[in-house]
C-alpha cells in the first residue's frame, strides 16, 4: 500500500476505510469459523477450569483456583508432563533430523514430483490406521517388524514395556510425519540461491561444510517455523497413544503411566473419571506452557529476519 | 550417498505400502478391534472387555444387521406409539432382548422399544457423551462400577415410587443382587437383570497331559499355592517339553515357541480383578471396602499384598503369563490359543469358552479354596436404569419391569449367555448349558454355599482404578514388592474416598 502523504489525509482515510470494506467479506467466513470452533470454546474451557463442572449432569460451581492448586500435588499430572517432554524431544530429535536428510537429499538428487508424492505418502493415512497397524507389526509375538528387529537382536515388548513405549510411539510419529516435515524443509531449501553453493565448490568445500555454513543458516526462518509447528503438534500428541498402547490387553496410557502423556490424561479425566474442571485446567495450562515456547522459539531463532537479505 | 538415499526410499516405499493396503482392510478390522482403544479406557471395569473383545465377528456381524433393521422399523412407530431406546453392550445377549422388546410391545402395544448394542468402550464413552450433550436413552444396561458416579450426577431416575406403586417383589431375585442397586438414602437406582461369579477355566487336553489331577475341590495358599500350584506347575510345560514339576525345567525357555503357562492371567489386574486376582485375595481373607459404598478401602491389607505377590512370584518363576504377553495378545486369547493351560474367567464368558467357535476343549473348577478355609467369587450383577431425561418415564418403567420379571428373564436364559437375576431363569440357562453339554456347576456353586462376595461398589471407582491399576502392573512386572508399594497407594486412595 502506497504511505500516506500529510498533505492528502482525506485520500489515505478513505483509501483505508475502502481497504476493510473489501475484506471484510473474504475474512469473515474464516473468522467465523475462528469464533465458533477456537475462541468460544478457548474461552469456555478457561471458565470451566475454574469450576468442578461435571459432564454427566453439565453443571458445575465455581471453585476458584481449586483445580489449579491440586495440579500441584497432583503425581499423575507431574508424570503426564515428564512422559510428554520425553516423547517431544526424541520426536523433534528424530523427525528433524529425518526431514533435512531427506529434504536436502531431495534438493540435491531429484526433482521429481513423482518421489515427493511418495515421500508425504505415510503423512496420507490417518493416525489411528497406522497406529493399528503398528500394534500388529510390533506385536512381540505376532508382529512382523519385531521379527525382523529381533533377527538382529533387537527384543522389545514395544507397547507393551513401560522403557520401549515413548521410543516406539516416537518412532512412529517421525515415520508418518518426517515426509510432510521434508516437504517444508524443502521448500525453504529451493529459496538459497544455487549460486552460493557453485561458491562452495569452487572452493572445494565438503557437502558437510556447505551444510553447515550455507544451508542451516539460510534456512533459519523455515526451520524456525518447522520447529514450532512440530512442537505444537508432538506436545498433543494423543491419537497413537490412545489406539496403540490399548492393544488388545492393556489400556491407553500403559504400560502402568508410562505413556500417559497429557492429551491423554486430560481425556481421561473428563470422559473417564467426569472431572471435567480439572481436566480443562491442565489443558489451560498445556495452552499457555505452548504459547511461551512458541514466543521464545521464534525470537531466538529470529523467525522473522532471513540472513538472505 | 546416492545408494542411501535410495535404500530409504525403497524402505519409505515399502512401508507406505504395506500401510496403503492394510489401510484399505481397516474398516472390517476395527469392528471388533474397535473396543480394545476405547474398551482400555475404561479402567474401572477391564476385566469385562474380554467379554465384547471375543464375541465372535459373525455374532457381531449378525448383531450389526440387525440392529440397521431394527432401526429402520423402530425410528417411525406408527401413530402416537412411545419410543423407548434401550442400550446394551453384550452382543451375544441383544437377540435374547429383541424377543423381550418384541413380546413386551405385544403385550403394551402403544410402546416400542429400540435396542441398541455398542462395544463395551465404546458404551461408556458415548454414554457419557450422551448425557453430556442430552442425547442419552430413555433406559440402559447399568454396571455396579458405574452406577454410583451417575447417581451423584443426578443422572438416573429412583425407581421407589415405581416398584412401590407396582408392588415388584425384590425378594424374587437371587439373595443381594437387589440390594446392590440402592444408593445409602435407601433410593433404588435399577432392578436386578443378571449375576455373574468365577471359576478356573481349564484346557482338557493339557490337563489330561499333566496326569489328569483332581480339581474339584483345590487349595491355594500365597506360601507355596497348595494343591492349586502343584497343578499349575504340573500343566506348565518349558519349550523343551519339561514340565515345571520335573528336574531341568527351564524359566528362561518359557518365551520360546511351544511352551505352556500352567496359569494365565485373564487380563490387567487393575483395582477390583474381578476375574483375576480377586477370587484369591478374597479367600486369602482380603475385602476391598468395608460395605457398600464405602469410605475406606482396604489396600494396605497384608492379606492383599502376599496375594499379588504370590503372582508376581510365580509370574518370574515361568508358572504364570507375564503382563506384558497378557497386554499384548489379551488373557482369553493366551488361553484360547494354547499358550496357556488355565484361568479365571467370568461366567459371562461360557459361551465364548465352550462356544462352537473355540478349538480349545473346556472345563471348569471351582476357585481353590485359601487359607481362609473357603473358596472365594465376586459375585457382580447387572441391572436397568432408568435416565433422568428419559421422555416417557412411566413407559421407561414399563419395560424395565419387564426386563426384571420372568418372562423376560426366562427368555434371556434360555439363550444360555448369562445367568438371569431371577432363580427359575437361572435353572433355564443352567439347563440350556446341561443340553450343550457344558457343566457350569463351577460357577453356581458360589451361590449355593454362599461363597460370594459382592462387587466393591463406592463413587471413585474410577479415581481409585487410576490409582491402583498402574502400581498392580509394577508390581507384577517385578518392578516393586507389594508390601513397599500398596501401602502408599492405600493412603492415596482412602484420601480420594474421603474427598
Amino acid at each position: 500500500m502506497a504511505a500516506p502523504t500529510v498533505d492528502a489525509p482525506k485520500g489515505a482515510k478513505l483509501n483505508l476505510y475502502g481497504g476493510w470494506k473489501a475484506a471484510w467479506p473474504f475474512l469473515l467466513p474464516s473468522f467465523i469459523g475462528f469464533l465458533i470452533f477456537f475462541f468460544i470454546p478457548t474461552m469456555r474451557g478457561i471458565y470451566l477450569s475454574f469450576t468442578d463442572w461435571n459432564l454427566l449432569a453439565n453443571r458445575g460451581e465455581w471453585v476458584g483456583g481449586a483445580n489449579y492448586e491440586r495440579l500441584v500435588d497432583d503425581p499423575l499430572f507431574w508424570n503426564a508432563v515428564r512422559v510428554t517432554a520425553w516423547y517431544v524431544f526424541l520426536n523433534i530429535l528424530s523427525q528433524t533430523a529425518f526431514a533435512i536428510l531427506i529434504a536436502v537429499a531431495m534438493d540435491r538428487l531429484t526433482k521429481s514430483s513423482v518421489i515427493r508424492s511418495i515421500i508425504m505418502l505415510p503423512y496420507l493415512i490417518p493416525n489411528v490406521v497406522v497406529a493399528l497397524i503398528f500394534v500388529w507389526l510390533l506385536n512381540s509375538n505376532l508382529g512382523i517388524i519385531a521379527d525382523l528387529f529381533s533377527v538382529f537382536g533387537i527384543d522389545s515388548n514395544y507397547f507393551a514395556g513401560p522403557r520401549a513405549v515413548i521410543p516406539t510411539i516416537a518412532g512412529i510419529n517421525t515415520w508418518r510425519h518426517m515426509g510432510y516435515t521434508a516437504l517444508l524443509i524443502f521448500a525453504g531449501l529451493q529459496t538459497i540461491p544455487k549460486s552460493l553453493y557453485e561458491a562452495g565448490a569452487l572452493d572445494g568445500a565438503s557437502e558437510w561444510q556447505m551444510m553447515k555454513r550455507i544451508t542451516i543458516p539460510l534456512l533459519r526462518p523455515v526451520l524456525a517455523l518447522v520447529l514450532v509447528i512440530t512442537m505444537i503438534g508432538s506436545f498433543q500428541v494423543f491419537d497413537t497413544v490412545q489406539v496403540a498402547t490399548g492393544g488388545f490387553g492393556g489400556r491407553p496410557g500403559g504400560p502402568g503411566d508410562a505413556s500417559r502423556v497429557i492429551y491423554v490424561y486430560i481425556y481421561e479425566l473428563a470422559f473417564v473419571r467426569n472431572e471435567a474442571g480439572r481436566s480443562s485446567a491442565i489443558a489451560v495450562v498445556l495452552l499457555l506452557t505452548l504459547m511461551v515456547i512458541t514466543f521464545f522459539q521464534l525470537k531466538l531463532l529470529r523467525a522473522n529476519e532471513s540472513d538472505l537479505a | 550417498m546416492m545408494k542411501n538415499w535410495r535404500s530409504l526410499l525403497a524402505l519409505l516405499l515399502a512401508f507406505g505400502l504395506v500401510a496403503a493396503a492394510c489401510g484399505s482392510d481397516a474398516p472390517a478390522e476395527t469392528s471388533s478391534d474397535a473396543s480394545s482403544d476405547a474398551a482400555a479406557d475404561d479402567e474401572a471395569m477391564e476385566d469385562d472387555e474380554a467379554m465384547e473383545d471375543d464375541s465372535s465377528d459373525e455374532a457381531m456381524e449378525d448383531d450389526e444387521a440387525m440392529e440397521d433393521d431394527e432401526a429402520m422399523e423402530d425410528d417411525e412407530p406408527a401413530g402416537d406409539a412411545v419410543l423407548i431406546d434401550y442400550w446394551l453392550w453384550d452382543g451375544n445377549q441383544q437377540p435374547f432382548y429383541e424377543q423381550c422388546a418384541a413380546d413386551f410391545t405385544q403385550a403394551n402395544p402403544g410402546i416400542e422399544v429400540a435396542v441398541s448394542q455398542f462395544g463395551w468402550g465404546d458404551y461408556w464413552d458415548g454414554l457419557t457423551a450422551a448425557f453430556a450433550t442430552r442425547t442419552a436413552p430413555d433406559v440402559f444396561t447399568d454396571h455396579l462400577a458405574r452406577y454410583p458416579e451417575f447417581v451423584e450426577s443426578g443422572v438416573l431416575i429412583p425407581l421407589n415410587s415405581f416398584v412401590e406403586a407396582d408392588g415388584v417383589d425384590t425378594g424374587q431375585y437371587f439373595p443381594g443382587l437387589a440390594e446392590l442397586w440402592t444408593s445409602p438414602d435407601g433410593e433404588r437406582f435399577g432392578l436386578p437383570k443378571d449375576w455373574d461369579t468365577i471359576a478356573v477355566v481349564i484346557n482338557d487336553d493339557m490337563k489330561a497331559a499333566a496326569g489328569d489331577p483332581d480339581v474339584s475341590a483345590l487349595t491355594w495358599n500365597p506360601q507355596d499355592g497348595g494343591t492349586f500350584g502343584e497343578v499349575v506347575q504340573a500343566m506348565t510345560v518349558d519349550a523343551n517339553g519339561v514340565r515345571g514339576n520335573e528336574e531341568g525345567f527351564d524359566a528362561s525357555t518359557m518365551g520360546d515357541e511351544g511352551a505352556v503357562y500352567g496359569f494365565g492371567l485373564e487380563g490387567n489386574f487393575g483395582a477390583f480383578g474381578q476375574t483375576t486376582f480377586s477370587a484369591f485375595a478374597a479367600s486369602n481373607g482380603w475385602t476391598a471396602v468395608d460395605g457398600v459404598w464405602a469410605d475406606e478401602a482396604n489396600y494396605d491389607d497384608p492379606a492383599l499384598a502376599e496375594t499379588i505377590q504370590w503372582f508376581a512370584d510365580w509370574i518370574e518363576a515361568g508358572f504364570i503369563t507375564p503382563l506384558a504377553d497378557v497386554q499384548e495378545l489379551g488373557g482369553t486369547t493366551m488361553f484360547q490359543t494354547g499358550r496357556a493351560a488355565m484361568q479365571t474367567n467370568g461366567s459371562w464368558m461360557i459361551s465364548t469358552l465352550s462356544g462352537d467357535g473355540t478349538e480349545v476343549p473346556v472345563s471348569y473348577a471351582p476357585t481353590p479354596i485359601g487359607p481362609s478355609g473357603n473358596r472365594a467369587s465376586m459375585f457382580n450383577g447387572l441391572a436397568d436404569s432408568i435416565t433422568a431425561s428419559a421422555e416417557d418415564p412411566e413407559a421407561a418403567w414399563e419395560w424395565v419391569k419387564y426386563m426384571a420379571s420372568p418372562e423376560c428373564q426366562e427368555v434371556v436364559g434360555g439363550g444360555a449367555v448369562v445367568f438371569p437375576a431371577i432363580p427359575s431363569a437361572t435353572a433355564i440357562a443352567q439347563e440350556a448349558h446341561a443340553a450343550n453339554g457344558v457343566d457350569v456347576s463351577a460357577f453356581t456353586t458360589h451361590v449355593d454355599d454362599g461363597t460370594t462376595f459382592l462387587f466393591p461398589i463406592t463413587d471413585s471407582a474410577s479415581a481409585i482404578e487410576a490409582l491402583v491399576g498402574p502400581a498392580m502392573e509394577s508390581i507384577l512386572r517385578g518392578d516393586a514388592k507389594a508390601a513397599d508399594v500398596l501401602p502408599g497407594i492405600a493412603e492415596q486412595v482412602n484420601a480420594e474416598l474421603a474427598n
